[in-house]
């Protein structure tokens, strides 16, 4: 085990870090702007993933199925605010839990209706096909590479939107005193509509983006979900520089636990969790 | 206070039922009732697809014997496990007590199995487990009114080990998930691979259901064993055979499994799964007229093609036939009927079995390689083989 060894361990590390803040994004986001935890965000991975297996099929182009499934996620997530969610807002979270729990059976029943229960998969656009050769053995996937590039501009653009444009500024102002926006004259429901928009579409791209490397099963999303609270809760809920710098150690611990010591990799990242709340019981990042 | 009401009422439901259920067997004594088979598969979550080919398979083998055996009709009650271990223990009693069923085919998941198990020891209703391959469900908890149709987690991974030899790899890493399925089949290879005179240099246990695969892959990379040797299954075992192909190991270290891991997978894995070889009780390709004639059948009456989840379901639905016919339609003396069964010869479409004095198929076992996304069969790796049943007293 050479030195390229555990460079390339820490390419995979940054990798699962970054397609863990792709997934975890939206979640946190919509948390901390509208104090909604949408327990369904696993499901619009899994729909994200299904549609654009079923486009990619139907148009016989990944990147068309990219376009399409990507604004359907937002349609959806217009859909799901104005009709569902709106109803929310002034009730408390038990009541957010019980719908969110309810659509999560609501998209398992639709998935398995529509595609069925076998296991599905996409091949790699062949324009991302090819791969880069590390070692001897080891060629690393320009695929994995191109979804790494697009978590970072996904990150960056949010960093960019949130903190430099008008609509950042109302997200941030959202935040902290909702009734002092509402009194200013911005249309709160709007914005609302449009942040959880983001967030539904922003679980879709995982999805989407990861269709072509996971395999596609009922269930799917519940897994995801999992690793997404992880996340979300170091990095502290509703913070998306948090979720950020959380996804990136949850990846580098996850990773090399299970290289390094084999026997406490499955709690390894449960553990990372445990000692961050200890010290800090809000997670990394408060808002 | 509270706690004791709760635990009471469905006591005194059970009750109940369980009288009037001993009142109409009384009074309906007769062969006119009709046979009942509860089912309990997993119609939802990870395994729903599997659950649904063994219902088809079974409903198909009863279509094929017109829905009724020796004059008696069949009336199924269909149960969901979820796959949930935890689900098993109620589900099992409220079949066995309160609707007395004859059999209980099922379950798909070996967790779910054991909890069954536990719930119908003693019991006068017999268990046909279509799936569940963990060892001790015909070892150690063996029961005699519990057969299996469908293999042993070792049946399936012990011929690799001897083959694999064969091939010529001497220093082998193995890989599988954290789980009892998982371990089960890597301990079968290492005992005939090591016996034949090969090295097991690392096990690799990945935990249960993680399909994060790329560290380990660059463990092996670095390793350069002779071959891999893996246990996955399903959706894991798309994504671990489509990583192992993009990270290159594909083609300079040979990937060999136990047949899980191309089951039912190949068209989801694409070209991923080319030239890999793996050992199995059945593969879809089987040349014989039963197979030939079951597939047929099968893809006439489900609009999609038969596998092996089917055949397993099928062949518990022919277990349940022939031996009812045997016994003329009765099913009152369990014992009487379990004696039958252990008779039995099974004309499965994976080549005609019977049972061990554990209540597991001695099947052949297939050595398979995948050559146009079909799994090829290239010879049998072993005829005729039992599995050693450690612990069963049957």
């Amino acid at each position: 085990m050479d030195s390229s060894f555990y460079l390339v361990q820490l390419l995979n590390a940054v990798q699962y870090g970054l397609l863990l803040f792709l997934i975890a994004s939206g979640l946190t986001l919509v948390f901390g702007v509208m104090g909604i935890l949408n327990l369904a965000h696993g499901s619009m991975y899994m729909i994200g993933a299904y549609l654009a297996y079923y486009f990619t099929f139907l148009t016989d182009s990944f990147f068309l199925a990219f376009l399409i499934s990507g604004s359907i996620a937002l349609l959806i997530g217009i859909l799901i605010e104005r009709f569902l969610i709106i109803h929310l807002y002034k009730r408390d979270h038990l009541d957010q839990v019980l719908l969110t729990v309810g659509l999560i059976f609501v998209f398992n029943s639709i998935q398995s209706f529509v595609w069925g229960n076998d296991p599905l998969g996409i091949e790699v656009p062949n324009l991302l096909s090819g791969s880069i050769k590390l070692t001897d053995i080891i060629e690393y996937p320009i695929y994995r590479l191109f979804i790494s590039g697009l978590c970072i501009i996904v990150a960056v653009s949010m960093y960019l939107i949130i903190n430099r444009t008008k609509l950042g500024m109302m997200i941030r102002a959202g935040e902290s005193d909702r009734n002092m926006v509402e009194n200013l004259g911005v249309d709160i429901s709007k914005l609302f509509t449009i942040v959880f928009a983001i967030g539904v579409f922003l679980a879709a791209l995982a999805g989407i983006v990861s269709a072509p490397i996971v395999s596609l099963v009922p269930g799917m999303g519940e897994h995801v979900l999992i690793s997404c609270f992880v996340v979300v809760v170091i990095g502290g809920l509703g913070s998306i520089k948090g979720a950020f710098i959380a996804a990136l150690i949850v990846g580098i611990v996850d990773t090399f636990a299970s290289v390094l010591l084999p026997e406490i990799s499955s709690m390894s990242i449960y553990l990372l969790m445990a000692l961050i709340l200890l010290v800090k019981p809000q997670g990394l990042f408060k808002n | 206070m509270n706690n004791k009401k709760k635990f009471l009422k469905p006591l005194l439901h059970a009750s109940i039922a369980a009288f009037i259920g001993s009142i109409s067997s009384y009074a309906l004594a007769n062969n006119n009732e009709p046979i009942k088979i509860g089912m309990m598969l997993p119609f939802s979550g990870v395994y729903a697809g599997l659950g649904e080919a063994t219902r088809n398979g079974l409903k198909q083998a009863l279509k094929e014997s017109g829905n009724s055996v020796a004059g008696r009709s069949i009336e199924f009650i269909e149960m969901d496990t979820e796959a949930k271990p935890a689900r098993a223990p109620e589900i099992t009693s409220s079949l066995v007590d309160n609707q007395k069923v004859d059999f209980i085919v099922g379950p798909v998941h070996s967790g779910v199995a054991m909890g069954m198990i536990k719930s119908i020891k003693g019991k006068d209703s017999i268990m046909i487990i279509p799936n569940a391959g963990a060892n001790a469900a015909t070892g150690a908890f063996c029961q005699p009114n519990v057969f299996r149709t469908s293999f042993s987690s070792w049946q399936t991974a012990y011929p690799m080990g001897k083959e694999a030899y064969e091939m010529g790899y001497k220093k082998i890493v193995t890989m599988s998930w954290n789980y009892g399925f998982g371990k089960e089949s890597l301990a079968a290879f290492n005992e005939s691979f090591t016996a034949a005179g090969g090295e097991v240099i690392k096990k690799m246990l990945v935990p249960f259901p993680k399909t994060e695969f790329q560290s380990y892959l660059t463990e092996i990379a670095s390793i350069k064993p002779d071959a891999v040797f893996v246990f996955f299954a399903g959706g894991g075992a798309v994504k671990f055979v489509k990583d192992y192909s993009a990270m290159g190991l594909k083609g300079k270290i040979p990937l060999l499994g136990s047949g899980f891991l191309t089951e039912g997978t190949t068209k989801a894995q694409g070209p991923a799964s080319e030239g890999v070889i793996t050992t199995l009780h059945y593969a879809d390709s089987l040349d014989n007229e039963k197979n030939t004639a079951f597939r047929q059948k099968y893809e006439e009456l489900f609009k999609k093609p038969a596998d092996l989840f089917a055949v397993q379901g099928y062949d518990a639905g022919q277990l349940i036939i022939d031996a009812v016919t045997a016994t003329k339609g009765k099913t009152k003396d369990k014992n009487a009927l379990i004696k039958e069964m252990e008779q039995l010869e099974i004309n499965s479409p994976r080549g005609a079995f019977k049972f061990s004095k554990a209540h597991n198929p001695i099947q052949s076992i297939y050595l398979r390689k995948v050559v146009n996304g079909q799994n090829t069969v290239i010879k049998i790796a072993q005829e005729n083989l039992e599995d050693p049943a450690r612990g069963c007293k049957l």
